[in-house]
């Protein structure tokens, strides 16, 4: 079969319509040049009525919102998740890592938790400060500037709280914490860790006139449909075609390589269409992958050619290596405090917490490095399915039998509503060159491109980490009066840390830094070995941080798509 | 009356209650409402749909099996005025739709089903589902007290059906329309979050910290377009 050529040439070809691909598209496109932006899966609007969860009922489906199509339940709005039909991703034994896709424009910012922390001055300079994993290239007083602009064009909510390596920004005014985080706040000073509002990305207030503001239904996750949360179609890739972009979308367009030319320099991207299953090709000047990270080192490890015969950008063959995600685990508590609700207002609020907890620890008290933060969630939300399973069970708390039935199961579901309250301990674990992902050989997807094969482990640091979440969770909870539910984690479960990939931030595989040798692109995201190539998505991150990654890569894909402005108006590239 | 004027309806009531308590209007604040069409696939895919169109010609129980779900059903949650009981909140159909949706299910249900009749003919020579109420609760009471200290897969098999049967139709009723009117569940609608009402926090012996208000939205400003000074304070 021929592959099919496109006879224009565009300035840039962006791969992938997330965090990365979408800030690229509308800064570049705003700039005035001419943009590709090629996403695998098919197009997404918030508004659209026909794919809209936002604001329906458990009783409109008759599963009732059950997770057996979409694993994070069915309003969830994410198209894909940690499977997609006829693209596997395989492990090397005795290593685990879940990797969750988002086939659809906009990808993963559709149903994101909004949580929009920058990154600190010291988690730019981990190796400096204790010794784990590499210094960045670059440190806060870079990226600053890029985070305040963010700020302003995408709003988020939060306070000035003068913390050292939290830094303030520009804020929207938080909303008011719900009962159960008035419990948390006081459960947690009573330990001495400190609350501070959330810091996330719904508009509680206007910031212009494209997007509506928050309406407190509790259902980010849903995608809003007034866009008062920030998913990269909604604020990023629609505002720059309304504002006369050029533009052209591919959607359901599944990208096979990068295409090189005799000096080894890119000449565009290659793909497959979903729909004919035919192979197109597409020319451009520059190239930006930003397709996720391990998306992105897959179309690199694929791109093989004469010149680059390990695969684009990989002399340093580091391509795919230090792949890291945040550290995760859990813990929930049944508070009798919160027991006998008055069910006679909305608290909704906005999607997910108001209120968390930043790292407050002493590292040079604590067996392992770095930290993580901590989310609460809880109140009296929306019934779906799993709603009233075991519904007295909390009845073993007061001595009284569990079970039965009858008319007094109504008085136990109404006695104990919105009583539980949770925990989720978000961390930094150590970027290791040893886990990674790799082409496997053996398989290929249905579009017959090579998948990835995972080899991840986690190490004692982050175990130790785990263990030390377990233990500030069981005491938030006995600070609070409450009683934890289920076994607390041992040793031999690692402490509750979740699978590696699970939190679904997925960061490193394309390092940056200043030498070829140990880093695949240069501190603009630009590829040590062709210069038109960048990396707009997580794959540049040395570490992670204590924070989640999604403003950090939208900084850094607005401050490498200014670099990429430039060098194409100085003809350089 | 259709979903969009409802939720209008709602609002206005959420809205008139709000104001009365802040002591503010907020009419002209009031939040956008998104155009909510009436669709019937509640945001399906293509291939999910065609999943659900399947699973529905499926067939798990027969009619008298609905007939049984349905009775035990209404022994497990009594229907009581004014929101109804398991059959207004379509708790069978419900049951088994997820029978076939989570096959892992079918086994305990189709099995407890058929205990269900036969220990029933066993002690009172009758079906569970013709079998007076007090024969059926003497059924139940036999079965409807789980060890929670052990693990369910390890306990009888009636034990393990009747569980999962309480789950579902406490479930099963608690997200259907009649379910959420008896909770009392008053969110999945658009409305201004400004906090907890003052009588909720005395009830629960807490209280909002002034200082941290003070940075909270002021919701009389919602709409005024964000501007801040260099230094990121908040001017509007």
């Amino acid at each position: 079969m021929q592959i099919i050529e496109n006879g224009t040439v565009y300035d840039v070809i962006i791969v992938g319509s997330g965090a990365g691909g979408g800030m690229a598209t509308k800064i570049l496109a705003d700039a005035g040049f001419k943009v590709a932006v090629v996403e695998a899966g098919p197009f997404f609007d918030p508004a659209d009525p026909k794919t809209m969860t936002q604001l329906k009922w458990p009783y409109e489906s008759p599963r009732r919102g059950a997770n057996t199509d979409r694993a994070f339940g069915e309003w969830d709005m994410s198209w894909g998740d940690w499977e997609v039909e006829g693209e596997p991703y395989t492990h090397a034994e005795g290593t685990n890592f879940m990797w969750w896709r988002s086939r659809m424009l906009g990808g993963r910012t559709n149903h994101w938790g909004r949580i929009s922390l920058r990154f600190g001055p010291k988690d730019f300079k981990g190796k400096t400060r204790d010794g784990y994993g590499e210094d960045w290239p670059i440190g806060y007083e870079d990226i600053k500037p890029y985070y305040d602009k963010l700020d302003k064009l995408i709003g988020v909510f939060g306070t000035k709280e003068g913390l050292e390596n939290d830094p303030d920004g520009f804020f929207l005014p938080p909303p008011k914490p719900r009962l159960h985080e008035l419990f948390y706040i006081n459960g947690a000073r009573k330990t001495g860790i400190p609350v501070i509002p959330s810091r996330m990305s719904m508009l509680t207030k206007r910031i212009n006139k494209d997007r509506g503001v928050c309406f407190y239904c509790g259902q980010c996750s849903r995608s809003c449909s007034v866009y008062a949360d920030f998913s990269a179609g909604s604020c990023l890739i629609f505002p720059a075609q309304k504002n006369g972009g050029q533009v052209d979308l591919f959607v359901n367009c599944m990208v096979r390589e990068v295409t090189t030319n005799e000096e080894g320099k890119a000449t565009g991207v290659s793909y497959i269409h979903k729909e004919d299953r035919k192979e197109y090709k597409l020319k451009g000047k520059v190239v930006v992958l930003a397709a996720s990270a391990c998306s992105s080192a897959r179309i690199l490890l694929n791109s093989k050619s004469k010149q680059h015969p390990n695969g684009l950008g990989n002399s340093s063959d580091l391509v795919g290596r230090y792949l890291l995600d945040s550290t995760g685990a859990s813990a929930a508590g049944f508070i009798p405090g919160l027991m006998n609700r008055k069910v006679t207002y909305n608290e909704d609020g906005v999607g997910g917490m108001h209120v968390y907890s930043p790292w407050w620890g002493d590292n040079s008290k604590l067996d392992f490095p770095r930290g993580y933060h901590i989310e609460v969630w809880g109140g009296m939300r929306q019934p779906n399915y799993g709603f009233g399973f075991n519904v007295n069970d909390f009845n073993r708390f007061f001595g009284l039998k569990v079970g039965g039935y009858g008319d007094r199961l109504r008085e136990d579901v109404k006695k104990y509503y919105g009583s539980v309250i949770g925990f989720g301990g978000r961390g930094e674990g150590i970027a290791r060159k040893e886990n990674y992902c790799e082409i496997d050989p053996t398989t290929v997807d249905r579009y017959g491109i090579p998948v990835l094969r995972f080899n991840y482990k986690w190490s004692d640091l982050e175990i130790k980490q785990a263990k030390h979440m377990q233990d500030t969770f069981e005491e938030l909870i006995h600070n609070m009066g409450g009683h934890l539910l289920g076994e607390k984690p041992g040793k031999d479960q690692q402490y509750g840390l979740l699978a590696p990939g699970q939190i679904i931030h997925e960061v490193g595989t394309t390092r940056m830094g200043d030498d070829p040798k140990t880093s695949v692109t240069n501190k603009y995201q630009q590829l040590h070995d062709v210069d038109n190539v960048f990396i707009t998505d997580a794959g540049p991150f040395v570490s992670q941080a204590d924070k989640n990654c999604t403003w950090t890569i939208l900084a850094l894909s607005w401050r490498a798509s200014d670099y990429i402005i430039e060098q194409l108006k100085q003809l350089n590239i | 009356m259709d979903r969009r004027k409802s939720i209008q309806t709602i609002l206005l009531g959420a809205g008139a209650s709000a104001a009365a308590f802040y002591g503010c209007t907020m009419g002209s604040e009031a939040p956008e409402i998104p155009a909510l069409e009436k669709t019937n696939f509640f945001g399906r895919t293509p291939e999910e749909l065609e999943r659900l169109e399947k699973l529905n010609a499926e067939q798990l129980f027969d009619a008298h099996e609905m007939e049984t779900i349905g009775v035990l059903s209404t022994v497990i949650l009594p229907p009581r005025a004014p929101h109804g009981g398991p059959i207004e909140a379509e708790v069978p159909e419900f049951i088994e739709f997820m029978g076939k949706d989570i096959p892992e299910l079918e086994l305990t249900l189709l099995g407890g089903l058929m205990w269900l009749d036969h220990k029933c003919n066993t002690e009172f020579g009758t079906e569970f589902k013709s079998a007076t109420l007090e024969q059926q609760q003497a059924i139940c009471d036999q079965i409807c007290w789980h060890n929670p200290d052990v693990p369910l897969e390890e306990q009888a098999l009636e034990i393990q059906f009747f569980v999962l049967m309480r789950n579902l139709v406490v479930c099963g009723y608690y997200t259907s329309k009649v379910g959420i009117a008896d909770l009392g569940y008053k969110g999945n609608m658009p409305n201004i979050w400004n906090g907890v009402p003052q009588d909720v926090l005395d009830q629960h012996g807490v209280a909002y910290d002034p200082e941290w208000i003070a940075k909270c939205v002021d919701q009389s400003k919602r709409n005024i377009a964000a501007e801040w000074d260099e230094d990121g304070n908040l001017l509007t």
